[in-house]
């Protein structure tokens, strides 16, 4: 297969039209290249490129120590750094056999539901605006601005968090933190059910999204797809369901699945996800009543970084902070592989760690990546028109799929 | 469903392939089988259609690169099995003078771009794979960027070296 076809003189009615989408096509939302053969209006083949965003991540990762590697993953799928960030920390904790309080897991579980929000807000109002309805992209878009509030007050930054600290977090959530997710979960689901009254029934939408792009289980499963557009396909693999992590299996939440994998139902997947991770973030705000307060992180001075205060004053944790920092503390040689329900899938980090200050080996299992390659084979005989949402729905984000 | 134990899988293993496969004892959180270029392609397939472990799913295939070992690189294969909710990590080792390995685009598509990273960052040959392709780098890069060998920084820096450190 040649990635860049080379113009020929024959009559252009008798051969297929090479189209170029991207790689800075406005409608891909994105740094997605895709060399397009078209019969008229329809896709008869197509070869994708990728790369246009590769930052070496996995081999700046092995030369950095652990607490450095956490803005790397910030960069992955910038609309839900904080999914990344909680994976990248608890697979460090499983290397360290860190047993991280209740009180933190239940803090994690709220940050990455809201991060869980906020990217599906991004992708299901998007996916409103490529089918021509700009309306519920806007309504929405104010609670992706309410999530991000949130995470200012937790951590102080807004779009690449570099939330949380190996061992929990680095401040405890402050009243207004609270007060903000509970006013989120108070105006949200309205908005929601707004946003859902504009296009669940609506012809327009359905005329153009049913039946796009279908994908059965089989072949989804055959891609290692997973995330919502596996959902969607019908088959119930969530990690959070299978292997619960950060006390997930405290929580009682239920995973929707769609029936034939088009754009139709990958949205109604999202739009229903969005309704079970409220249902979490209340249950996660119920359960920290019961928890002692002022408990934000695990009791592991070894690698959990003192607070200033303590530096400057107390002698241990003066020791401890340089140990920290300059990479001095004894990490257990092992290999572990932590997988985190991401916003668009299972993402995975491999890590394998030789006792050194950074990791011997450091691989991202990115669902983007792993998702997209279907990508351009399924838009054969597709309609380019078609082809642009399907891409919205797959919600491939190019921090992640270049990493 | 309930776990299988690592002791089934290892045993139905070499009860099928003998020798050729074993389970590693370097700590892990997961069961580590190291198996050889000839038996990847009959492993794989076996642990993908055999109806008690169905390992259908292809989590991810990445490779080490280990430059003080003989055999300096490994092809690391993740496999899931939803049926079981189980997960195992299928090594093999190579040799630099030979990188080659059969494909598992036979068995799984999404195999093939997983397997073009695989290229592009350390050089190994999948053969039979049907688009061999740098992915992430410029196709004119003439070096396999994650090999050891290749420094993130300038080289002739010598301020972060271990050794400052008492290392």
């Amino acid at each position: 297969m040649e990635s860049f076809p080379v113009f020929t003189n024959t009559d252009v009615q008798d051969s297929p039209t090479t189209l170029n989408l991207g790689p800075t096509h406005p409608a891909t939302h994105g740094v997605f290249q895709n060399v397009l053969q078209m019969d008229g209006e329809r896709i008869v083949s197509g070869v994708s490129t990728i790369g246009y965003i590769h930052r070496a991540f996995e081999k700046i990762a092995e030369h950095r120590p652990f607490y450095q590697i956490t803005p790397l993953t910030d960069r992955m799928n910038y609309c839900s750094s904080p999914i990344n960030n909680m994976g990248w920390h608890m697979t460090v904790e499983k290397l360290l056999d860190i047993k991280t309080p209740k009180r933190v897991d239940y803090l994690r579980v709220i940050v990455m539901e809201l991060a869980r929000i906020a990217d599906h807000i991004i992708c299901n109002g998007v996916l409103g605006v490529d089918t021509g309805a700009f309306t519920g992209f806007l309504y929405m878009m104010e609670y992706r601005e309410a999530i991000y509030e949130i995470y200012e007050e937790v951590c102080g930054s807004r779009l690449t968090t570099n939330i949380g600290r190996i061992g929990g977090f680095e401040r405890d959530f402050n009243e207004i933190a609270f007060r903000k997710i509970r006013k989120f979960l108070v105006d949200f689901p309205v908005v929601l059910k707004e946003f859902e009254s504009l296009f669940n029934r609506n012809r327009i939408f359905i005329d153009r999204t049913r039946g796009v792009a279908p994908v059965d289980a089989e072949t989804a499963l055959s891609y290692s797809w997973s995330g919502p557009i596996l959902r969607a396909t019908g088959v119930d693999y969530d990690v959070r369901a299978m292997e619960p992590y950060s006390s997930y299996e405290d929580f009682d939440f239920e995973v929707p699945v769609g029936t034939n994998g088009d754009v139709y139902n990958r949205f109604m997947v999202r739009n229903e996800e969005m309704k079970q991770s409220m249902h979490i973030i209340s249950q996660a705000l119920e359960k920290l009543e019961k928890e002692p307060k002022g408990v934000f992180h695990a009791d592991v001075p070894e690698y959990y970084l003192p607070p200033k205060q303590e530096v400057y004053n107390n002698m241990e944790a003066l020791i401890y902070h340089f140990k920290i920092v300059m990479g001095e503390v004894k990490t257990p040689v092992k290999e572990v592989y932590h997988a985190v329900e991401g916003a668009n899938g299972e993402l995975g980090f491999y890590l394998i760690n030789d006792g050194g200050r950074s990791p011997f080996r450091l691989h991202f299992r990115r669902p983007s990546f792993i998702n997209y390659q279907m990508y351009a084979p399924m838009s054969k005989g597709m309609l380019l028109s078609d082809a642009i949402i399907n891409m919205s729905s797959l919600n491939i984000i190019a921090g992640e799929l270049d990493a | 469903m309930g776990k299988i134990s690592n002791e089934e899988v290892i045993n139905q293993l070499n009860s099928k392939f003998g020798e050729q496969i074993v389970l590693l004892s370097e700590p892990s959180d997961l069961p580590n089988f190291e198996t050889s270029r000839e038996k990847i392609t009959d492993v794989l397939s076996f642990l993908k259609t055999d109806p008690t472990f169905q390992f259908n799913y292809l989590t991810d295939i990445t490779a080490v690169h280990y430059p003080d070992k003989e055999k300096k690189f490994a092809v690391v294969y993740h496999l899931h099995s939803f049926v079981n909710n189980v997960r195992i990590r299928v090594k093999v080792f190579l040799t630099e003078d030979d990188v080659h390995i059969p494909t598992a685009t036979n068995l799984w598509n999404g195999a093939n771009w997983m397997e073009r990273e695989t290229y592009d960052y350390f050089g190994i040959e999948f053969d039979g794979h049907p688009d061999l392709r740098r992915i992430l780098n410029v196709d004119d890069m003439t070096v396999f960027p994650m090999r050891k060998e290749f420094p993130l920084e300038d080289p002739n820096r010598v301020d972060k070296r271990d050794y400052f450190f008492g290392r």
